[in-house]
């Protein structure tokens, strides 16, 4: 009877002292934790990408519920969802977030652009910018060896036939990859709406952007002359598009000669 | 001098030929699950030493006048996972009050190893060996630095598999597993290497 009993009370007691100095400790020593905080954090999404520009989600919560910043629009992932749902617990208003994503802006697929080397080293943009600007002839373009895909919370970027290409259903804007591009290439544009986009940054003169690429932008002015609404600029022999006057009129998309510019549709 | 002599003995075989990753094949989940970076695998071993050292502190009297007097060794695993487990909980909720600092260090790994099969390891081994107090808390340190040595090396190694052009195929965990099963290779060298320094 005894080889049965005393295990069994042996290991009940253990349990038991275990059971109440936890019990007891999670009382005696429990903080206090900020319950609004901890509230607001269920409304971000927790990629902790620091697109609000606090430390991850955690900073964002603690700081709107101290009430450093009472903007609750800061997150670009969580969009007007979250937004809504934070001025919900703080009893404010809510901001209200504009929707965009991410879009790499250059064209240089495989075929389109000359290389001046085959690149053998790490494989990282990073790594390939030292070396000569990268291995295309184009040294402000896609060097296409995904940086930008790794930092990628969301698995929203990938590479297709030589430059990185943004899913724009899967992007939540939240600007990893514009941070980590070494050359700068990826940009931001409004969703849910038609506007026209240089996919292309290329700085050089536009004799030797055509000898680079051929869907260079080559500076020839043609789309700043045919935009009604002076949308394109072109600066550095290079257009570019001031998306709140665009409309999407496709104008400019028409009468490029290298069909640089390009009429993006995001959804 | 002879007892130093014994304890450093078993402080280097526990880092050198008896690595608890590398050649007992043990606690190879953290191993493998934070040893991408180099901090998160020092912090992560930090927590195992404190804990291997604390776990020992406890343990060795439970099983010398719990378990031992009575009998009952049949016990230990399940006593010492209940007793680590709820010592380990236990100092997570101290640290959270009164070492903030320390805590947002070390607590997210806490949790982590209240049943580590590493830490379990050392006091089952401990006992096994028939180590006295001082053997066995030389032996769990040793332990825990043995897994600190290794994780850092294998965050190293990472590191470098980060940047490299993998096949396809190989990308992932099982490149990570080739290069964790060339490391425990490389550590087979050690093998006798600590008995004849002391012999």
């Amino acid at each position: 009877m005894n080889q049965i009993l005393l295990p069994v009370l042996i290991v009940a007691a253990i349990g038991l002292i275990a059971g109440l100095g936890l019990a007891i400790a999670s009382v005696v020593f429990a903080v206090p934790v900020d319950k609004k905080a901890e509230a607001i954090r269920e409304c971000l999404p927790g990629a902790n990408c620091g697109a609000c520009g606090f430390s991850g989600c955690d900073g964002y919560a603690a700081a709107l519920s101290k009430g450093e910043t009472t903007d609750t629009a800061l997150c670009n992932p969580g969009g007007n969802e979250a937004s809504a749902s934070i001025a919900k617990i703080l009893g404010v208003e809510a901001g209200s977030v504009a929707p965009q994503t991410a879009v790499v802006m250059c064209q240089g697929f495989c075929e389109k652009s000359k290389r001046k080397m085959e690149y053998n080293g790490v494989s990282s943009c990073k790594m390939a910018k030292q070396l000569f600007g990268g291995p295309k002839e184009c040294i402000y373009g896609c060097i296409g060896l995904g940086d930008c895909v790794a930092a990628c919370p969301y698995e929203a970027i990938h590479i297709c036939d030589g430059i990185a290409r943004v899913n724009q259903e899967t992007c939540k804007a939240c600007k990893m990859c514009v941070k980590t591009c070494p050359n700068g290439i990826i940009g931001m544009m409004p969703k849910h709406e038609t506007k026209a986009a240089v996919l292309c940054v290329n700085k050089d003169k536009g004799a030797i952007t055509r000898k680079e690429c051929q869907l260079g932008c080559i500076g020839c002015m043609k789309c700043t002359k045919v935009c009604e609404y002076d949308a394109v600029q072109v600066k550095n022999f290079c257009a570019s598009v001031d998306y709140d006057k665009c409309i999407g009129c496709g104008k400019c998309t028409e009468t490029c000669p290298v069909k640089c510019i390009n009429l993006v549709v995001i959804k | 001098m002879e007892m130093t002599k014994g304890l450093i003995s078993i402080f280097m075989t526990m880092i050198l030929t008896q690595n608890f990753i590398l050649s007992k094949f043990l606690g190879i989940c953290p191993f493998l699950g934070v040893s991408k970076k180099v901090n998160t695998a020092v912090g992560m071993s930090l927590a195992v030493i404190f804990v291997m050292a604390l776990s020992t502190a406890v343990t060795y009297p439970i099983n010398k006048y719990l378990l031992a007097a009575n009998g009952l060794e049949y016990l230990q695993t399940i006593v010492f996972i209940l007793v680590i487990a709820a010592l380990v909980q236990m100092v997570e909720i101290i640290l959270k009050k009164y070492m903030p600092a320390l805590y947002n260090s070390l607590g997210i790994y806490l949790p982590l190893i209240t049943t580590n099969c590493a830490v379990l390891g050392v006091v089952t081994l401990n006992i096994d060996n028939g180590y006295n107090f001082a053997q066995s808390m030389v032996c769990s340190v040793g332990g825990g630095v043995g897994f600190l040595i290794a994780m850092v090396m294998f965050a190293g190694v990472r590191s470098r598999l980060e940047s490299c052009d993998i096949p396809k195929f190989l990308k992932g965990l099982p490149i990570t597993l080739v290069a964790a099963s060339l490391v425990s290779l490389s550590f087979l060298g050690f093998a006798g290497v600590v008995e004849n320094i002391f012999a």
